[in-house]
């Protein structure tokens, strides 16, 4: 009973959100909209029993991908005012892209069917949840049956990590940096210096 | 299943506390409290002077550099919650996996330092 009633607020609210974030005018409320659509969509995975993943979207998603999302809305600086202008002039070739979409959806969805041994397969891999939790049976899946799938991924994050560098670090060469190295192996002899200066001559 | 979700019952009151608080504070000043609003008073309030200009500003590629780096340990971390739940189930080879998995990283890791990402300027 309880179940049934927040599957249906959790629902609501991430439709209701999720249209608000295409049309919201701000895109910085969208990005927020999006945070709360994040959240809810949490509570959905809770409430099929999915802990972790439900834990991952709010750590991964909410923490850092959202966060990502308005960097990006804040870097590109644009007037989202000044873009929404010719929205009369594009409005009918948007339209036609749209409805030759929704055609090619309606196509997928009319000749779309089930395998017929897709039932079967379904819950097969799934132990029973008093037994094994949400997170112990995923581990039990990840690193050893889909080994290659799991260091793909490493990989993956691998080429993120040296993509985002190259297209984004330039060494800026008008800082001095510090050099610790340098610092440590300075001795007297190379950075003092006694002279003996002759009274009245200077140096 | 059920005893499952009925942990998180607390998670849940918690949640619909908050709301009816928040609601509450902001419904009861609008509801009980005087509203004449007029220019002065709807004006940005900053020490005293006006707003200088919008907040919103080019700012430097470099703090999008730290979030992505940020993302991807992220991800790297919630990899790891289930191998640590499940390592006795696993066996070697999926430790050595895990080792695998951060090794490629490790490399990543590496070659950010050398390059100079984290240093900051």
């Amino acid at each position: 009973m309880i179940q049934a009633l927040v599957f249906y607020l959790f629902a609501a609210i991430t439709v209701a959100s999720a249209v608000m974030v295409i049309s919201a005018r701000n895109p910085v409320h969208a990005v927020l909209f999006l945070i709360l659509a994040f959240f809810n969509a949490a509570g959905l995975f809770l409430l099929v029993g999915a802990e972790f993943l439900a834990m991952v979207l709010v750590v991964v998603y909410v923490g850092a991908v959202a966060v990502l999302f308005l960097f990006v809305v804040m870097l590109l600086d644009i007037n989202f005012l000044k873009l929404r202008e010719g929205f009369l002039q594009y409005l009918p070739i948007g339209g036609v892209i749209g409805l030759i979409l929704l055609a090619e959806l309606a196509l997928v969805a009319g000749s779309w069917s089930f395998a017929p041994d897709a039932p079967l397969s379904v819950g097969t891999h799934v132990p029973d949840p008093t037994v094994v939790t949400n997170t112990d049976a995923l581990g039990r899946l990840i690193y050893t049956d889909y080994f290659y799938l799991f260091q793909i991924a490493g990989l993956i994050l691998l080429v993120a990590m040296i993509g985002t560098i190259l297209l984004t670090l330039r060494g800026r060469t008008d800082v001095r940096r510090q050099s610790i190295a340098e610092q440590v192996a300075r001795t007297k002899a190379d950075s003092v210096e006694i002279r003996k200066v002759a009274s009245g001559g200077g140096i | 299943m059920d005893t499952m979700l009925l942990e998180y019952l607390p998670i849940l009151l918690f949640l619909g506390i908050a709301v009816a608080f928040a609601a509450i504070a902001v419904g009861a000043s609008w509801l009980v409290a005087r509203q004449k609003p007029d220019v002065a008073k709807d004006s940005a309030y900053e020490c005293g002077f006006d707003a200088f200009d919008d907040a919103r500003s080019k700012f430097e590629v470099r703090f999008y550099l730290v979030a992505i780096l940020f993302i991807i340990f992220d991800l790297e971390v919630a990899f790891l919650f289930p191998w640590a739940v499940s390592l006795g189930k696993i066996g070697l080879f999926g430790f050595w996996s895990m080792i695998g998995f951060l090794g490629v990283l490790t490399v990543g890791f590496i070659y950010e330092w050398k390059k100079g990402a984290l240093e900051w300027e």
